[in-house]
């Protein structure tokens, strides 16, 4: 293993057309994810975290190649090189696709009602044309093991429907591991599961992750989520990054005054404690054509002339590993 | 009334008919809220916590019964009456608030319209222009703008729809308001500022509520008492702050525990095994037994009883968690 | 992958034979299903009792009937000379205008009809699937051209695009079934199943397959198509009614060359004479007019009872 980290992304953009007519060019646009820079070590676990609506997402689908962004560049490291993403030659493709999984929110409706377990776990091997239908069998059944679906060859040939939820986010992460992927996308992969069942689907992950040295991207609206399942935490306000750093130094001593207020409205599973009051007013919109200033100006309670008239500000050192995008923000000692 | 209770229900049994057998999806449920009380239900997905919701309206659908139980309301037992006579109580005395505040209104009229609507036919005295000043008292306690009624329902966002859902709830003055997971659709900081007006609704005008939502954190800010539910049954009952110090059953405890939460240290967080159970053939015994840790012999033969443990503390367990 | 490959060809397989039984699972289990509707049995009931009319008829023309007297087309009884006749022993739906066994044409009719009915209900579903799921999927441009024509076909009655084709054309039995597939394929059958291909292409196991690395031909074969099979199967059997009914009305015309069905049984009434005479030539027109209104509505009612196993929100509980 080096220092360099695994996954790359600069400048990430996507942006969204908006009233785009069959003869007519957009004029305006939903500026979704807008300039996100990142990295992304290898073992390393990020969270990504935000309300609805603030691009989380649409970054994990650029990341995996179900979105093409509009600009900026991905790049992926595999055997010590890195593949350009979006500009990618036909040998590199295959490698990508053997490196890149995803895992889905919804456990219900991310496998096809018609496919078995069995085709659903397979799938990634047969369309790469990994070995065998035996051998394929032989490793569909290994990784249902691992997962926890025990015994596998009860599990193979039954369909998704006959599963209970938690059952099946274990298909799906056993879907997603199959081909072994240095990296994983795992888009809120327990928010539909029920609080008992989320503990096991959450540990499980963990685990496979130290055991096939998979590296993730968790995204989750839930910062208490985040807090387990990874090493450092990125918060999100409209396509852009306002705050990015270790988790528990995050949560901890918050920076950004969006994070402040994100931590500030999570409730507290113990009525002892009362919790600060949440310091923003209004509700998220859509960055459609924002105009050149912080995003988060409308709402913020710190805000003043400066943030008003200079644009979005950059991330920046403020602390041990934290970069908050703030004027407002002091470094640390300063 | 002899006492303050508001609403109490007595052995409340509610099963599905399906296709495949009968479904007890409430069973032998009892408990009563005084006025200016929140309950709050928790527990997972089947556990029976929407059904309850719904039996209490009366708002089941066809293939549900009640099978047996009472529901009384203001002294009057509501589980014999006809969908005329439900109807009468309905919004006047009990409201609800559910989870899918957009398919609450419809799209081609106004809000405003709608929540009228629902005054008029419920107290047919009230005349149009009381109406809209009615609803313009009610937008300003739920944090709405009054010139929001005019407005069509897609004009509103998640939060404000789920605002005036509050405020149609509250329309014809209940004395008891179910509401079911109204924030689970909600962000985290809309569903700080909804949760923050329903408390505070509900203090002022000194109303009861029926809080259900499978979110421990949640539960735990809005009410002040707290029963647990586990596939179709109600295991534990008592205040909030007694059942988060002090839990009995070993499902609560293991609810509780693997909860992650964003303050204090990091704890361990406790995860169950198996998967609650399939309600057409529930297990024998506790429900809970194939999976609690607790499991002594007599779990999976008997039925446990519904115990005091003094301090309005109650539980269903045979092999308590320890009490000290 | 660590396999060894000697014992592959016995778990090949087991794969196989595993699929084989779900595959059985799920036909037993739909089939339970439709079994509890009677409407469905109904229906299947009629198709199955003049599927048993086809399969009688060679076997009555070779054993007991004699092909001079019972011949469908040209056969001729000197024993009742007097034709039309009423139902009588030796005939027992009566006789035509020009002699032949009302019977034996009705029995032989019924294999045209099914030739016609099934041909037509492939040609339509085929074209209209791959229609569908093709606009859906791609979208754009494609999408756009695919569902102009549509439209420009609705927009024309389907009834007289075909009275002009069979005017122009003789056309035959399967070249019928062809044509009135094609005109029906580009219909609402198409719109419906592209509606249907549109929510299934947004599905999040679309992404996933696509993660996994799978190209369009993989999620249109493997995804696409396969969830989109039971609401065709469904319209199939809708294509089925439509297509015994054109052909009874394009007969019925005398537009076409078909050697005997149950259309040219009630045009050779009408070209007679014999049609406004219902009250002692009924014979006439009954038997056909009635097979033609059966077996039509048998098909409309097995669909009805496969929509309620596709659609299960139908079902009751």
């Amino acid at each position: 293993m080096s220092d360099q980290p695994l996954i790359k992304v600069e400048g990430l953009r996507k942006l969204y057309p908006i009233d785009a007519g069959v003869f007519r060019k957009a004029t305006s646009f939903n500026h979704a994810v807008d300039g996100l820079n990142f990295e992304i070590g290898q073992g390393e676990s990020l969270g990504l975290v935000g309300e609805s609506g603030c691009g989380k997402s649409t970054t994990g689908k650029m990341l995996v190649s179900l979105y093409e962004p509009s600009d900026g560049k991905i790049q992926l490291k595999v055997n010590d090189d890195y593949i350009d993403v979006n500009n990618i030659d036909r040998a590199d493709r295959k490698d990508y696709r053997r490196n890149v999984q995803m895992i889905f929110q919804d456990p219900y409706e991310s496998m096809n009602p018609r496919m078995t377990i069995f085709d659903i776990v397979g799938e990634p091997l047969s369309v790469q044309g990994i070995g065998t239908i035996a051998q394929r069998e032989e490793r569909v059944t290994e990784f249902l093991e691992m997962v926890g679906l025990t015994p596998a060859s009860s599990f193979l040939f039954r369909y998704p429907h006959e599963l209970s939820g938690g059952q099946r986010q274990r298909v799906a992460i056993a879907r997603a591991l199959v081909i072994e992927p240095n990296f994983v996308v795992a888009d809120e992969p327990t928010s539909m599961l029920d609080v008992s069942i989320r503990t096991g689907v959450m540990k499980l992950m963990q685990d496979l992750a130290e055991r096939l040295d998979v590296t993730y991207l968790y995204i989750t609206h839930d910062l208490a989520v985040a807090r387990y399942m990874c090493d450092r935490i990125a918060v999100m306000y409209l396509g852009k990054i306002v705050e990015i750093g270790p988790t528990e130094e995050l949560l901890s001593n918050p920076r950004h005054p969006y994070t402040k207020a994100l931590l500030s409205a999570v409730p507290i599973p113990d009525p002892r404690i009362t919790r600060d009051p949440v310091l923003i007013e209004g509700g998220i919109s859509k960055a459609i054509d924002p105009p050149a200033q912080c995003r988060f100006y409308g709402r913020c309670p710190i805000r003043d002339e400066y943030c008003k008239t200079h644009d979005h500000p950059p991330l920046e050192r403020k602390g041990s590993g934290m970069d908050v995008a703030c004027y407002k923000v002091a470094v640390d000692g300063e | 009334m002899s006492n303050d209770n508001v609403i109490e229900v007595k052995n409340l049994t509610m099963e599905y008919s399906t296709r495949k057998g009968n479904v007890s999806a409430v069973d032998n449920v009892s408990f009563s809220i005084k006025r200016g009380q929140a309950l709050g239900l928790v527990g997972e997905s089947g556990c029976g916590k929407t059904s309850i919701a719904k039996s209490l309206l009366k708002l089941l659908p066809d293939n549900a019964m009640i099978q047996q139980g009472q529901i009384v309301l203001n002294g009057k037992d509501m589980v014999p009456l006809s969908e005329t006579e439900m109807r009468t109580h309905r919004w006047s005395e009990i409201s609800m608030v559910f989870q899918a505040a957009m398919n609450a209104f419809n799209p081609v009229y106004t809000v405003g319209d709608q929540i009228i609507e629902a005054i008029e036919t419920h107290l047919p005295k009230v005349t149009e222009a009381e109406g809209r000043a009615k609803i313009e008292t009610l937008f300003r306690m739920v944090g709405l703008a009054p010139e929001m009624m005019d407005r069509y329902p897609h004009e509103y966002s998640g939060g404000m729809r789920q605002r005036a859902v509050i405020a149609m709830a509250l329309s014809c003055d209940p004395d008891i308001i179910i509401a079911d997971e109204p924030t689970t659709a909600l962000d985290v900081i809309v569903q700080d500022s909804i949760l923050k007006e329903i408390t505070a609704l509900q203090e002022n005008l000194n109303m009861s509520m029926v809080y259900i939502s499978h979110d421990v954190a949640v539960i735990a800010e809005v009410s002040d008492r707290v029963g647990v539910m586990y596939a179709g049954r109600m295991v534990e009952l008592a205040d909030t702050e007694e059942i988060f110090i002090r839990p009995i059953h070993p499902y609560t405890y293991a609810l509780m525990q693997s909860f992650p939460s964003v303050t204090g240290p990091k704890k361990e967080l406790i995860s169950l095994p198996g998967e609650p159970p399939d309600l057409l053939h529930p297990p024998k015994g506790c429900r809970f037994h194939p999976r609690c840790p607790n499991r002594i012999e007599q779990c999976d033969q008997e039925q446990p009883e519904w115990k005091d443990y003094g301090n309005n503390h109650f539980c269903a367990c045979w092999n308590p968690m320890e009490v000290n | 992958m660590t396999s060894n490959t000697s014992n592959s060809g016995a778990q090949t397989s087991s794969v196989w034979k595993a699929r084989w039984a779900l595959f059985r699972k799920s036909a037993a289990a739909n089939w339970a299903l439709f079994a509890e509707n009677p409407v469905g049995l109904i229906g299947l009931g009629i198709i199955m009792f003049f599927f048993l009319l086809v399969i009688m008829h060679p076997i009555l023309l070779n054993t007991v009937w004699d092909p001079n007297i019972y011949n469908p087309i040209n056969g001729f009884d000197p024993q009742s000379p007097v034709n039309p006749s009423p139902p009588s022993l030796r005939h027992l739906l009566g006789t035509a205008p020009q002699g032949q066994d009302i019977l034996s044409q009705l029995m032989f009719s019924a294999r045209n009809e099914f030739i016609l009915a099934v041909l037509a209900a492939v040609v339509t579903v085929t074209i209209a699937t791959t229609l569908g799921a093709v606009a859906a999927y791609y979208g754009g441009i494609v999408d756009n051209i695919i569902m102009r024509v549509v439209d420009l076909v609705i927009m024309v009655p389907a009834l007289s695009i075909l009275i002009v084709i069979s005017g122009l054309f003789e056309l035959s039995i399967v070249q019928l079934a062809i044509v009135i597939g094609i005109i029906s394929a580009f219909s609402a059958s198409t719109v419906v199943i592209k509606s249907q291909a549109l929510s299934i292409k947004v599905k999040p196991y679309i992404e996933a397959a696509r993660v996994a690395g799978g190209g369009d031909f993989h999620i249109i074969f493997r995804h696409l198509l396969p969830n989109l099979m039971p609401i065709a199967l469904l319209y199939m059997m809708f294509a089925v009614t439509g297509a015994i009914f054109s052909e009874a009305v394009l007969a019925f015309l005398g537009l076409l060359e078909v050697d005997m069905s149950w259309g040219i049984m009630l045009n050779t009434t009408r070209t007679l004479g014999y049609m406004l005479d219902f009250n002692t030539k009924w014979y006439l027109i009954f038997p056909a007019g009635l097979s033609i209104t059966l077996l039509s509505s048998a098909f409309y009612l097995v669909g009805r009872a496969l929509d309620e196993i596709v659609n299960p929100r139908l079902r009751q509980r």
